[in-house]
Protein backbone atom coordinates (compact mmCIF):
# COMPACT_ATOMS: atom_id res chain seq x y z
CA UNK A 1 0.00 0.00 0.00
CA UNK A 2 1.16 3.47 -0.82
CA UNK A 3 2.02 5.38 2.30
CA UNK A 4 1.38 9.05 2.42
CA UNK A 5 4.52 10.81 3.54
CA UNK A 6 2.39 13.46 5.11
CA UNK A 7 0.27 11.06 7.18
CA UNK A 8 1.56 12.35 10.46
CA UNK A 9 0.63 15.97 9.94
CA UNK A 10 -1.90 17.48 12.30
CA UNK A 11 -4.45 20.14 11.52
CA UNK A 12 -3.30 23.55 12.70
CA UNK A 13 -5.34 26.34 11.13
CA UNK A 14 -8.12 26.85 8.67
CA UNK A 15 -7.63 29.71 6.23
CA UNK A 16 -9.96 31.08 3.58
CA UNK A 17 -9.00 28.63 0.88
CA UNK A 18 -6.81 26.16 2.61
CA UNK A 19 -6.27 24.05 5.70
CA UNK A 20 -2.84 24.26 7.24
CA UNK A 21 -1.22 21.29 8.94
CA UNK A 22 2.05 21.07 10.81
CA UNK A 23 4.34 18.08 10.98
CA UNK A 24 7.63 16.62 9.90
CA UNK A 25 8.65 16.26 6.32
CA UNK A 26 11.97 14.47 5.76
CA UNK A 27 12.99 15.43 9.24
CA UNK A 28 12.17 19.10 8.87
CA UNK A 29 9.49 20.98 10.74
CA UNK A 30 6.97 21.77 8.01
CA UNK A 31 3.65 23.31 7.14
CA UNK A 32 1.34 21.56 4.71
CA UNK A 33 -1.14 23.81 2.96
CA UNK A 34 -4.03 21.91 1.47
CA UNK A 35 -6.55 23.79 -0.64
CA UNK A 36 -10.10 22.61 -0.33
CA UNK A 37 -13.03 22.63 -2.70
CA UNK A 38 -15.20 25.69 -2.43
CA UNK A 39 -18.67 24.23 -2.59
CA UNK A 40 -20.21 27.54 -3.65
CA UNK A 41 -18.22 27.47 -6.86
CA UNK A 42 -19.07 25.60 -10.04
CA UNK A 43 -16.91 22.46 -9.96
CA UNK A 44 -15.18 23.08 -13.30
CA UNK A 45 -14.30 26.61 -12.27
CA UNK A 46 -13.21 25.44 -8.83
CA UNK A 47 -10.88 22.76 -10.17
CA UNK A 48 -9.38 25.23 -12.62
CA UNK A 49 -8.81 27.97 -10.03
CA UNK A 50 -7.41 25.61 -7.42
CA UNK A 51 -4.86 24.21 -9.84
CA UNK A 52 -3.86 27.68 -11.04
CA UNK A 53 -3.32 28.82 -7.48
CA UNK A 54 -1.22 25.89 -6.40
CA UNK A 55 0.88 26.43 -9.48
CA UNK A 56 1.21 30.15 -8.79
CA UNK A 57 2.08 29.65 -5.15
CA UNK A 58 4.75 27.03 -5.84
CA UNK A 59 6.31 28.96 -8.72
CA UNK A 60 6.49 32.21 -6.84
CA UNK A 61 7.91 30.66 -3.67
CA UNK A 62 10.80 29.41 -5.76
CA UNK A 63 11.14 32.65 -7.67
CA UNK A 64 11.24 34.70 -4.46
CA UNK A 65 13.94 32.48 -3.06
CA UNK A 66 16.18 33.09 -6.02
CA UNK A 67 15.48 36.82 -5.83
CA UNK A 68 16.55 36.82 -2.18
CA UNK A 69 13.11 37.56 -0.77
CA UNK A 70 12.47 35.75 2.52
CA UNK A 71 9.69 33.19 2.09
CA UNK A 72 9.24 29.66 3.44
CA UNK A 73 11.29 27.11 1.48
CA UNK A 74 9.13 24.94 -0.74
CA UNK A 75 9.52 21.19 -0.14
CA UNK A 76 6.79 19.47 -2.12
CA UNK A 77 3.97 20.12 -4.58
CA UNK A 78 1.16 17.59 -4.96
CA UNK A 79 -1.51 18.65 -7.45
CA UNK A 80 -3.49 15.47 -6.97
CA UNK A 81 -4.04 16.13 -3.29
CA UNK A 82 -4.14 19.87 -3.87
CA UNK A 83 -1.33 20.67 -1.49
CA UNK A 84 2.14 21.95 -0.98
CA UNK A 85 4.58 21.33 1.83
CA UNK A 86 6.90 24.12 2.93
CA UNK A 87 9.20 25.17 5.71
CA UNK A 88 7.52 26.01 9.00
CA UNK A 89 8.48 29.49 10.14
CA UNK A 90 8.29 28.59 13.78
CA UNK A 91 7.09 31.08 16.35
CA UNK A 92 6.10 33.51 13.69
CA UNK A 93 3.40 36.13 13.96
CA UNK A 94 1.42 37.79 11.19
CA UNK A 95 2.32 41.45 10.75
CA UNK A 96 -1.31 42.22 11.49
CA UNK A 97 -1.07 40.60 14.93
CA UNK A 98 2.37 42.05 15.48
CA UNK A 99 1.07 45.59 14.97
CA UNK A 100 -1.92 44.96 17.21
CA UNK A 101 0.42 43.59 19.87
CA UNK A 102 2.62 46.68 19.59
CA UNK A 103 -0.32 48.99 20.00
CA UNK A 104 -1.40 47.12 23.15
CA UNK A 105 1.89 47.53 24.98
CA UNK A 106 2.56 50.70 26.90
CA UNK A 107 5.97 51.88 25.81
CA UNK A 108 4.68 54.27 23.15
CA UNK A 109 8.05 55.68 22.14
CA UNK A 110 9.48 52.30 21.47
CA UNK A 111 6.30 51.28 19.64
CA UNK A 112 6.64 54.09 17.18
CA UNK A 113 10.17 52.98 16.46
CA UNK A 114 9.10 49.40 15.98
CA UNK A 115 6.25 50.47 13.73
CA UNK A 116 8.59 52.63 11.69
CA UNK A 117 11.03 49.76 11.48
CA UNK A 118 8.52 47.17 10.37
CA UNK A 119 7.07 49.60 7.82
CA UNK A 120 10.51 50.14 6.34
CA UNK A 121 11.06 46.42 6.21
CA UNK A 122 7.77 45.95 4.40
CA UNK A 123 8.68 48.67 1.91
CA UNK A 124 12.12 47.26 1.29
CA UNK A 125 10.80 43.77 0.73
CA UNK A 126 8.05 44.88 -1.61
CA UNK A 127 10.52 46.99 -3.56
CA UNK A 128 12.70 43.97 -3.99
CA UNK A 129 9.77 41.76 -4.92
CA UNK A 130 8.47 44.22 -7.50
CA UNK A 131 11.88 44.77 -9.01
CA UNK A 132 11.88 41.02 -9.66
CA UNK A 133 8.50 41.62 -11.39
CA UNK A 134 6.66 39.50 -8.86
CA UNK A 135 3.11 40.64 -8.15
CA UNK A 136 1.74 39.22 -4.92
CA UNK A 137 -1.97 39.62 -5.65
CA UNK A 138 -3.17 39.57 -2.03
CA UNK A 139 -0.91 41.92 -0.15
CA UNK A 140 -2.38 42.25 3.30
CA UNK A 141 -0.70 42.31 6.68
CA UNK A 142 -2.18 38.83 7.23
CA UNK A 143 0.11 37.53 4.51
CA UNK A 144 3.34 38.79 6.01
CA UNK A 145 5.01 36.97 8.86
CA UNK A 146 7.43 38.25 11.46
CA UNK A 147 9.98 36.08 13.20
CA UNK A 148 12.00 37.33 16.12
CA UNK A 149 15.18 35.84 17.40
CA UNK A 150 17.41 37.51 19.94
CA UNK A 151 15.67 40.78 19.40
CA UNK A 152 16.21 40.89 15.66
CA UNK A 153 13.01 41.10 13.66
CA UNK A 154 12.73 39.41 10.29
CA UNK A 155 9.97 39.73 7.75
CA UNK A 156 8.73 36.98 5.39
CA UNK A 157 6.10 36.94 2.67
CA UNK A 158 3.59 34.11 2.32
CA UNK A 159 0.37 33.12 0.55
CA UNK A 160 1.22 33.45 -3.13
CA UNK A 161 -1.87 31.78 -4.63
CA UNK A 162 -2.83 34.93 -6.53
CA UNK A 163 0.66 35.90 -7.55
CA UNK A 164 2.06 36.21 -11.04
CA UNK A 165 4.94 37.71 -12.96
CA UNK A 166 4.33 41.03 -14.66
CA UNK A 167 6.52 43.95 -15.66
CA UNK A 168 3.83 46.61 -15.85
CA UNK A 169 3.76 49.44 -13.33
CA UNK A 170 0.00 49.24 -13.16
CA UNK A 171 -0.04 45.76 -11.63
CA UNK A 172 2.56 46.82 -9.08
CA UNK A 173 0.51 49.87 -8.23
CA UNK A 174 -2.58 47.69 -7.71
CA UNK A 175 -0.53 45.50 -5.35
CA UNK A 176 0.34 48.58 -3.27
CA UNK A 177 -3.24 49.77 -3.36
CA UNK A 178 -4.50 46.48 -1.94
CA UNK A 179 -2.04 46.90 0.90
CA UNK A 180 -3.10 50.47 1.54
CA UNK A 181 -6.74 49.51 1.85
CA UNK A 182 -5.98 46.50 3.98
CA UNK A 183 -4.07 48.82 6.32
CA UNK A 184 -6.94 51.33 6.33
CA UNK A 185 -9.41 48.78 7.55
CA UNK A 186 -7.30 47.25 10.28
CA UNK A 187 -4.74 49.64 11.61
CA UNK A 188 -5.12 53.18 12.86
CA UNK A 189 -1.65 54.63 12.16
CA UNK A 190 -2.08 54.02 8.49
CA UNK A 191 -0.95 57.28 6.98
CA UNK A 192 2.30 57.13 8.84
CA UNK A 193 2.84 53.44 8.14
CA UNK A 194 2.01 53.57 4.48
CA UNK A 195 4.19 56.64 4.05
CA UNK A 196 7.13 54.85 5.60
CA UNK A 197 6.46 51.80 3.44
CA UNK A 198 6.46 53.85 0.26
CA UNK A 199 9.64 55.70 1.26
CA UNK A 200 11.55 52.50 1.79
CA UNK A 201 10.01 51.06 -1.36
CA UNK A 202 11.31 53.99 -3.37
CA UNK A 203 14.78 53.70 -1.89
CA UNK A 204 15.29 50.15 -3.07
CA UNK A 205 13.37 50.40 -6.30
CA UNK A 206 14.82 53.75 -7.40
CA UNK A 207 13.80 55.09 -10.86
CA UNK A 208 11.00 52.68 -11.59
CA UNK A 209 9.28 53.52 -8.29
CA UNK A 210 8.33 57.03 -9.40
CA UNK A 211 6.29 55.69 -12.26
CA UNK A 212 4.61 53.14 -10.00
CA UNK A 213 3.70 55.75 -7.39
CA UNK A 214 2.22 57.88 -10.13
CA UNK A 215 0.21 54.88 -11.29
CA UNK A 216 -0.85 54.36 -7.66
CA UNK A 217 -2.59 57.70 -7.63
CA UNK A 218 -4.32 56.79 -10.92
CA UNK A 219 -5.44 53.50 -9.42
CA UNK A 220 -6.75 55.27 -6.32
CA UNK A 221 -8.73 57.65 -8.53
CA UNK A 222 -10.11 54.86 -10.69
CA UNK A 223 -13.10 54.14 -8.48
CA UNK A 224 -13.69 57.84 -8.00
CA UNK A 225 -13.80 58.61 -11.69
CA UNK A 226 -16.08 55.77 -12.59
CA UNK A 227 -19.59 56.87 -13.40
CA UNK A 228 -22.11 55.12 -11.29
CA UNK A 229 -24.75 54.80 -13.90
CA UNK A 230 -26.72 51.70 -14.42
CA UNK B 1 -38.84 60.10 17.69
CA UNK B 2 -38.06 61.06 14.11
CA UNK B 3 -40.42 60.78 11.17
CA UNK B 4 -38.58 61.06 7.86
CA UNK B 5 -39.68 61.06 4.24
CA UNK B 6 -37.16 59.89 1.67
CA UNK B 7 -36.93 60.52 -2.08
CA UNK B 8 -34.92 58.18 -4.27
CA UNK B 9 -34.48 58.57 -8.02
CA UNK B 10 -30.81 57.95 -8.83
CA UNK B 11 -31.50 55.35 -11.54
CA UNK B 12 -34.63 53.94 -13.17
CA UNK B 13 -36.61 53.54 -9.95
CA UNK B 14 -38.55 56.38 -8.40
CA UNK B 15 -39.27 55.66 -4.75
CA UNK B 16 -40.74 57.59 -1.85
CA UNK B 17 -40.78 56.13 1.63
CA UNK B 18 -41.79 57.28 5.09
CA UNK B 19 -40.06 55.87 8.16
CA UNK B 20 -40.72 56.47 11.86
CA UNK B 21 -37.83 55.37 14.08
CA UNK B 22 -36.93 52.45 11.85
CA UNK B 23 -40.55 51.48 11.26
CA UNK B 24 -41.47 51.62 7.57
CA UNK B 25 -44.85 53.38 7.24
CA UNK B 26 -44.80 53.64 3.46
CA UNK B 27 -42.47 52.55 0.68
CA UNK B 28 -43.91 53.30 -2.75
CA UNK B 29 -42.11 52.81 -6.03
CA UNK B 30 -42.43 52.98 -9.81
CA UNK B 31 -39.91 51.51 -12.24
CA UNK B 32 -39.15 52.87 -15.67
CA UNK B 33 -39.08 49.83 -17.95
CA UNK B 34 -37.61 49.97 -21.45
CA UNK B 35 -38.31 47.58 -24.36
CA UNK B 36 -36.15 44.42 -24.71
CA UNK B 37 -32.70 45.17 -26.06
CA UNK B 38 -32.75 48.77 -24.77
CA UNK B 39 -31.23 50.31 -21.67
CA UNK B 40 -32.59 53.36 -19.87
CA UNK B 41 -31.18 56.75 -20.79
CA UNK B 42 -30.93 59.75 -18.46
CA UNK B 43 -33.32 62.05 -20.28
CA UNK B 44 -36.19 59.56 -20.62
CA UNK B 45 -35.66 58.27 -17.10
CA UNK B 46 -35.81 61.80 -15.69
CA UNK B 47 -39.03 62.38 -17.62
CA UNK B 48 -40.50 59.20 -16.15
CA UNK B 49 -39.64 60.36 -12.62
CA UNK B 50 -41.18 63.79 -13.21
CA UNK B 51 -44.36 62.22 -14.53
CA UNK B 52 -44.96 59.87 -11.59
CA UNK B 53 -43.41 61.62 -8.62
CA UNK B 54 -46.42 63.60 -7.36
CA UNK B 55 -48.66 60.58 -7.66
CA UNK B 56 -46.15 58.46 -5.71
CA UNK B 57 -45.85 61.20 -3.09
CA UNK B 58 -49.61 61.23 -2.56
CA UNK B 59 -49.63 57.45 -2.37
CA UNK B 60 -46.87 57.46 0.25
CA UNK B 61 -48.66 60.03 2.40
CA UNK B 62 -51.95 58.12 2.11
CA UNK B 63 -50.31 54.80 2.99
CA UNK B 64 -48.57 56.26 6.02
CA UNK B 65 -51.78 57.96 7.19
CA UNK B 66 -49.66 60.94 8.19
CA UNK B 67 -50.06 64.57 7.29
CA UNK B 68 -47.06 66.68 6.26
CA UNK B 69 -47.10 68.42 9.65
CA UNK B 70 -46.19 65.13 11.32
CA UNK B 71 -43.03 64.75 9.24
CA UNK B 72 -39.79 66.00 10.83
CA UNK B 73 -37.29 65.87 8.01
CA UNK B 74 -37.16 65.58 4.23
CA UNK B 75 -34.40 63.34 2.84
CA UNK B 76 -33.31 62.89 -0.76
CA UNK B 77 -30.61 61.04 -2.68
CA UNK B 78 -27.74 63.39 -3.31
CA UNK B 79 -25.79 60.85 -5.36
CA UNK B 80 -24.21 58.83 -6.85
CA UNK B 81 -26.34 58.15 -9.89
CA UNK B 82 -27.54 59.62 -13.15
CA UNK B 83 -27.62 63.41 -13.22
CA UNK B 84 -31.03 64.02 -14.78
CA UNK B 85 -33.02 61.56 -12.68
CA UNK B 86 -31.24 62.65 -9.48
CA UNK B 87 -31.99 66.26 -10.23
CA UNK B 88 -35.66 65.74 -11.09
CA UNK B 89 -36.18 63.96 -7.79
CA UNK B 90 -34.17 66.39 -5.66
CA UNK B 91 -36.17 69.33 -6.98
CA UNK B 92 -39.40 67.93 -5.60
CA UNK B 93 -37.75 67.13 -2.26
CA UNK B 94 -36.42 70.69 -2.04
CA UNK B 95 -39.80 72.12 -2.93
CA UNK B 96 -41.76 70.24 -0.29
CA UNK B 97 -39.09 70.95 2.32
CA UNK B 98 -39.74 74.64 1.71
CA UNK B 99 -43.50 74.30 1.44
CA UNK B 100 -43.71 72.29 4.65
CA UNK B 101 -40.90 74.27 6.32
CA UNK B 102 -38.87 71.19 7.18
CA UNK B 103 -35.12 70.65 7.42
CA UNK B 104 -33.56 68.74 4.53
CA UNK B 105 -30.87 66.06 4.45
CA UNK B 106 -28.95 64.91 1.35
CA UNK B 107 -28.18 61.19 1.59
CA UNK B 108 -25.51 59.07 -0.06
CA UNK B 109 -27.35 56.37 -1.97
CA UNK B 110 -24.91 53.61 -0.98
CA UNK B 111 -25.17 54.53 2.70
CA UNK B 112 -28.95 54.29 2.28
CA UNK B 113 -28.62 50.69 1.12
CA UNK B 114 -26.26 49.74 3.92
CA UNK B 115 -28.30 51.30 6.73
CA UNK B 116 -31.54 49.84 5.42
CA UNK B 117 -29.89 46.43 5.24
CA UNK B 118 -28.68 46.74 8.82
CA UNK B 119 -32.12 47.84 9.96
CA UNK B 120 -34.09 45.11 8.20
CA UNK B 121 -31.74 42.21 9.03
CA UNK B 122 -30.66 43.48 12.46
CA UNK B 123 -27.05 42.56 11.80
CA UNK B 124 -24.46 44.46 13.76
CA UNK B 125 -21.15 44.99 12.03
CA UNK B 126 -21.19 43.12 8.74
CA UNK B 127 -18.84 43.02 5.81
CA UNK B 128 -21.07 44.51 3.13
CA UNK B 129 -21.34 43.43 -0.48
CA UNK B 130 -23.07 46.21 -2.35
CA UNK B 131 -24.10 45.05 -5.80
CA UNK B 132 -26.37 46.94 -8.17
CA UNK B 133 -26.69 48.23 -11.69
CA UNK B 134 -24.30 51.08 -10.99
CA UNK B 135 -22.14 49.87 -8.10
CA UNK B 136 -20.08 46.92 -6.98
CA UNK B 137 -18.24 47.35 -3.70
CA UNK B 138 -17.00 45.26 -0.79
CA UNK B 139 -17.26 47.47 2.27
CA UNK B 140 -16.11 47.22 5.87
CA UNK B 141 -16.89 49.72 8.61
CA UNK B 142 -14.00 51.09 10.56
CA UNK B 143 -13.35 54.29 12.46
CA UNK B 144 -16.37 56.36 11.38
CA UNK B 145 -16.29 55.45 7.72
CA UNK B 146 -17.72 52.75 5.49
CA UNK B 147 -14.46 51.85 3.84
CA UNK B 148 -14.28 50.37 0.39
CA UNK B 149 -12.18 47.25 0.55
CA UNK B 150 -12.68 46.19 -3.03
CA UNK B 151 -14.71 47.38 -5.98
CA UNK B 152 -15.16 47.04 -9.69
CA UNK B 153 -12.59 48.83 -11.78
CA UNK B 154 -14.89 49.16 -14.76
CA UNK B 155 -18.60 48.33 -15.07
CA UNK B 156 -20.87 47.25 -12.21
CA UNK B 157 -22.01 43.67 -11.88
CA UNK B 158 -25.65 44.57 -12.53
CA UNK B 159 -24.66 46.48 -15.62
CA UNK B 160 -22.77 43.44 -16.90
CA UNK B 161 -25.83 41.21 -16.39
CA UNK B 162 -28.20 43.79 -17.88
CA UNK B 163 -26.09 44.25 -20.96
CA UNK B 164 -25.86 40.53 -21.55
CA UNK B 165 -29.64 40.28 -21.17
CA UNK B 166 -29.91 42.82 -23.97
CA UNK B 167 -27.66 40.74 -26.20
CA UNK B 168 -30.05 37.82 -25.68
CA UNK B 169 -33.04 40.15 -26.07
CA UNK B 170 -34.46 39.13 -22.70
CA UNK B 171 -37.24 41.26 -21.26
CA UNK B 172 -36.46 44.26 -19.02
CA UNK B 173 -39.56 43.49 -16.97
CA UNK B 174 -39.28 43.46 -13.99
CA UNK B 175 -35.53 43.74 -14.58
CA UNK B 176 -33.07 42.23 -17.03
CA UNK B 177 -31.09 40.73 -14.15
CA UNK B 178 -34.17 38.90 -12.88
CA UNK B 179 -34.70 37.34 -16.30
CA UNK B 180 -31.05 36.28 -16.54
CA UNK B 181 -31.49 34.57 -13.18
CA UNK B 182 -34.55 32.66 -14.42
CA UNK B 183 -32.72 31.60 -17.61
CA UNK B 184 -29.65 30.55 -15.65
CA UNK B 185 -31.73 28.09 -13.63
CA UNK B 186 -32.20 26.06 -16.81
CA UNK B 187 -28.51 26.16 -17.74
CA UNK B 188 -26.37 23.03 -17.42
CA UNK B 189 -23.25 23.30 -19.53
CA UNK B 190 -20.51 25.51 -18.14
CA UNK B 191 -18.43 27.69 -20.42
CA UNK B 192 -15.11 28.76 -18.93
CA UNK B 193 -14.98 32.56 -18.97
CA UNK B 194 -12.19 34.91 -17.90
CA UNK B 195 -12.05 35.19 -14.11
CA UNK B 196 -10.74 38.65 -13.32
CA UNK B 197 -9.82 39.48 -9.74
CA UNK B 198 -7.09 42.12 -9.39
CA UNK B 199 -6.04 42.44 -5.81
CA UNK B 200 -9.29 43.11 -4.00
CA UNK B 201 -10.88 44.58 -7.10
CA UNK B 202 -12.91 42.87 -9.77
CA UNK B 203 -13.38 43.63 -13.44
CA UNK B 204 -16.35 42.66 -15.58
CA UNK B 205 -15.92 44.44 -18.90
CA UNK B 206 -13.50 41.85 -20.30
CA UNK B 207 -15.84 39.01 -19.36
CA UNK B 208 -18.76 40.80 -20.96
CA UNK B 209 -17.01 41.41 -24.26
CA UNK B 210 -15.69 37.83 -24.26
CA UNK B 211 -19.17 36.34 -23.90
CA UNK B 212 -20.85 38.96 -26.11
CA UNK B 213 -18.49 38.14 -28.95
CA UNK B 214 -18.94 34.40 -28.71
CA UNK B 215 -22.61 34.09 -27.75
CA UNK B 216 -24.23 34.35 -31.22
CA UNK B 217 -22.09 31.66 -32.83
CA UNK B 218 -22.09 29.35 -29.79
CA UNK B 219 -25.88 29.47 -29.77
CA UNK B 220 -26.21 29.14 -33.52
CA UNK B 221 -23.93 26.09 -33.67
CA UNK B 222 -25.99 24.55 -30.88
CA UNK B 223 -22.97 24.19 -28.59
CA UNK B 224 -24.47 26.23 -25.80
CA UNK B 225 -28.02 27.40 -25.13
CA UNK B 226 -28.76 30.95 -23.99
CA UNK B 227 -29.57 29.38 -20.62
CA UNK B 228 -26.10 27.76 -20.45
CA UNK B 229 -24.51 31.13 -21.12
CA UNK B 230 -26.56 32.92 -18.45
CA UNK B 231 -25.62 30.17 -16.04
CA UNK B 232 -21.89 30.38 -16.88
CA UNK B 233 -21.88 34.16 -16.61
CA UNK B 234 -23.62 34.15 -13.21
CA UNK B 235 -21.46 31.36 -11.80
CA UNK B 236 -18.28 33.16 -12.83
CA UNK B 237 -19.02 36.70 -11.74
CA UNK B 238 -20.71 35.67 -8.50
CA UNK B 239 -17.74 33.46 -7.62
CA UNK B 240 -15.52 36.54 -8.01
CA UNK B 241 -17.75 38.51 -5.67
CA UNK B 242 -17.98 35.78 -3.05
CA UNK B 243 -14.23 35.31 -3.14
CA UNK B 244 -13.38 38.97 -2.60
CA UNK B 245 -16.00 39.24 0.13
CA UNK B 246 -14.49 36.25 1.87
CA UNK B 247 -11.01 37.71 1.67
CA UNK B 248 -12.23 40.97 3.18
CA UNK B 249 -13.90 39.00 5.99
CA UNK B 250 -10.79 36.93 6.61
CA UNK B 251 -8.66 40.04 6.87
CA UNK B 252 -11.07 41.98 9.07
CA UNK B 253 -11.97 38.98 11.22
CA UNK B 254 -15.63 39.53 10.47
CA UNK B 255 -18.32 36.84 10.75
CA UNK B 256 -21.29 38.58 9.20
CA UNK B 257 -22.03 39.38 5.57
CA UNK B 258 -24.75 41.70 4.41
CA UNK B 259 -25.72 41.79 0.73
CA UNK B 260 -27.42 44.98 -0.43
CA UNK B 261 -28.33 46.52 -3.78
CA UNK B 262 -30.53 45.25 -6.60
CA UNK B 263 -28.35 42.29 -7.60
CA UNK B 264 -28.61 41.24 -3.94
CA UNK B 265 -32.09 39.86 -4.71
CA UNK B 266 -30.49 37.21 -6.90
CA UNK B 267 -31.17 33.95 -5.10
CA UNK B 268 -28.19 32.20 -6.64
CA UNK B 269 -25.83 34.89 -5.35
CA UNK B 270 -27.43 34.59 -1.91
CA UNK B 271 -27.07 30.83 -2.06
CA UNK B 272 -23.38 30.98 -3.00
CA UNK B 273 -22.65 33.56 -0.34
CA UNK B 274 -24.62 31.45 2.16
CA UNK B 275 -22.47 28.41 1.40
CA UNK B 276 -19.31 30.40 1.85
CA UNK B 277 -20.59 31.72 5.17
CA UNK B 278 -21.62 28.30 6.39
CA UNK B 279 -18.18 26.92 5.63
CA UNK B 280 -16.53 29.56 7.75
CA UNK B 281 -19.11 29.70 10.51
CA UNK B 282 -20.37 33.12 9.50
CA UNK B 283 -23.91 34.42 9.01
CA UNK B 284 -25.41 35.79 5.84
CA UNK B 285 -27.92 38.61 5.92
CA UNK B 286 -29.90 39.53 2.84
CA UNK B 287 -33.13 41.35 2.12
CA UNK B 288 -35.86 40.84 -0.44
CA UNK B 289 -36.75 43.03 -3.41
CA UNK B 290 -38.73 45.57 -1.33
CA UNK B 291 -35.56 46.75 0.32
CA UNK B 292 -32.60 45.62 -1.77
CA UNK B 293 -33.90 47.31 -4.88
CA UNK B 294 -33.65 51.12 -4.76
CA UNK B 295 -36.43 52.52 -2.62
CA UNK B 296 -37.45 55.63 -0.73
CA UNK B 297 -37.55 54.08 2.73
CA UNK B 298 -33.80 53.49 2.73
CA UNK B 299 -33.16 57.16 2.03
CA UNK B 300 -35.64 58.16 4.74
CA UNK B 301 -34.02 55.80 7.25
CA UNK B 302 -30.41 56.80 6.54
CA UNK B 303 -31.47 60.45 6.50
CA UNK B 304 -33.20 60.01 9.87
CA UNK B 305 -30.02 58.53 11.35
CA UNK B 306 -28.05 61.51 10.08
CA UNK B 307 -30.67 63.94 11.34
CA UNK B 308 -30.80 62.34 14.80
CA UNK B 309 -27.05 62.65 15.10
CA UNK B 310 -27.34 66.37 14.41
CA UNK B 311 -26.79 66.58 10.67
CA UNK B 312 -28.85 68.61 8.27
CA UNK B 313 -27.85 69.80 4.82
CA UNK B 314 -27.51 73.53 4.36
CA UNK B 315 -29.66 74.95 1.63
CA UNK B 316 -26.67 75.88 -0.53
CA UNK B 317 -25.48 72.26 -0.38
CA UNK B 318 -28.72 70.65 -1.49
CA UNK B 319 -27.41 69.89 -4.96
CA UNK B 320 -26.93 66.47 -6.53
CA UNK B 321 -23.71 64.82 -7.63
CA UNK B 322 -23.19 61.92 -10.02
CA UNK B 323 -20.08 60.77 -8.20
CA UNK B 324 -20.28 60.46 -4.47
CA UNK B 325 -18.10 57.86 -2.79
CA UNK B 326 -19.35 55.70 0.06
CA UNK B 327 -16.18 56.51 2.00
CA UNK B 328 -16.70 60.26 1.58
CA UNK B 329 -19.40 60.22 4.28
CA UNK B 330 -18.48 60.74 7.93
CA UNK B 331 -20.59 58.25 9.87
CA UNK B 332 -21.81 60.31 12.81
CA UNK B 333 -24.49 57.89 13.95
CA UNK B 334 -22.42 54.80 14.78
N1 LIG C 1 5.26 28.47 6.22
C1 LIG C 1 4.59 28.92 7.28
N2 LIG C 1 5.17 28.96 8.48
C2 LIG C 1 4.49 29.40 9.54
N3 LIG C 1 3.21 29.82 9.51
C3 LIG C 1 2.57 29.79 8.33
C4 LIG C 1 3.22 29.34 7.16
N4 LIG C 1 2.34 29.42 6.15
C5 LIG C 1 1.20 29.89 6.66
N5 LIG C 1 1.32 30.13 7.98
C6 LIG C 1 0.24 30.61 8.87
O1 LIG C 1 -1.03 30.22 8.37
C7 LIG C 1 -1.84 31.34 8.05
C8 LIG C 1 -2.62 31.10 6.78
O2 LIG C 1 -1.75 30.84 5.71
P1 LIG C 1 -2.02 31.36 4.22
O3 LIG C 1 -2.12 32.81 4.23
O4 LIG C 1 -1.01 30.76 3.32
O5 LIG C 1 -3.43 30.66 3.95
P2 LIG C 1 -4.84 31.31 3.55
O6 LIG C 1 -5.01 32.67 4.09
O7 LIG C 1 -5.86 30.30 3.75
O8 LIG C 1 -4.49 31.51 2.10
P3 LIG C 1 -5.19 31.29 0.70
O9 LIG C 1 -5.94 32.51 0.47
O10 LIG C 1 -4.04 31.12 -0.22
O11 LIG C 1 -6.03 30.08 0.86
C9 LIG C 1 -0.87 32.50 7.99
O12 LIG C 1 -1.46 33.70 8.32
C10 LIG C 1 0.20 32.10 8.98
O13 LIG C 1 -0.21 32.44 10.28
MG1 LIG D 1 -3.61 34.37 3.77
Amino acid sequence: METDITDDFTLWKQGAEARLFTGNYLGKSSVMKERFTKSYRNSTLDAYLTKERIKAEAKTLVRCRSAGIPTPTLYLVDFERKRIVMENLENSLTVKDYIIQLSETDDSNNNLNELEFISQEIGRLLGKMHSANIIHGDLTTSNMLVTQDNGSVRLHLIDFGLSYVQQSSEDKAVDLYVLERALLSTHSNVAQMFGAILNAYQLVFKDKAKEILKKLSDVRARGRKRDMIG
Amino acid sequence: MVVAIGFEGSANKLGIGIVRDGEVLANCRRTYITPPGEGFLPRETARHHREVILQVLQEALDTSKLSPTEIDVVCYTKGPGMGGPLYSTAIVARTIAQLWRKPIVGVNHCIGHIEMGRLVTKCDNPTVLYVSGGNTQVIAYSRKKYRIFGETIDIAVGNCLDRFARVLMLSNDPSPGYNIEQEAKKGKKFLVLPYVVKGMDVSFSGILSYIEERAPSLIEKGEYTPADLCYSLQETIFAMLVETTERAMAHCGSNEVLIVGGVGCNVRLQEMMGQMCQERGATLYATDERFCIDNGAMIAHAGALMFSSGQTTEWKDTFVTQRYRTDAVEVTWR
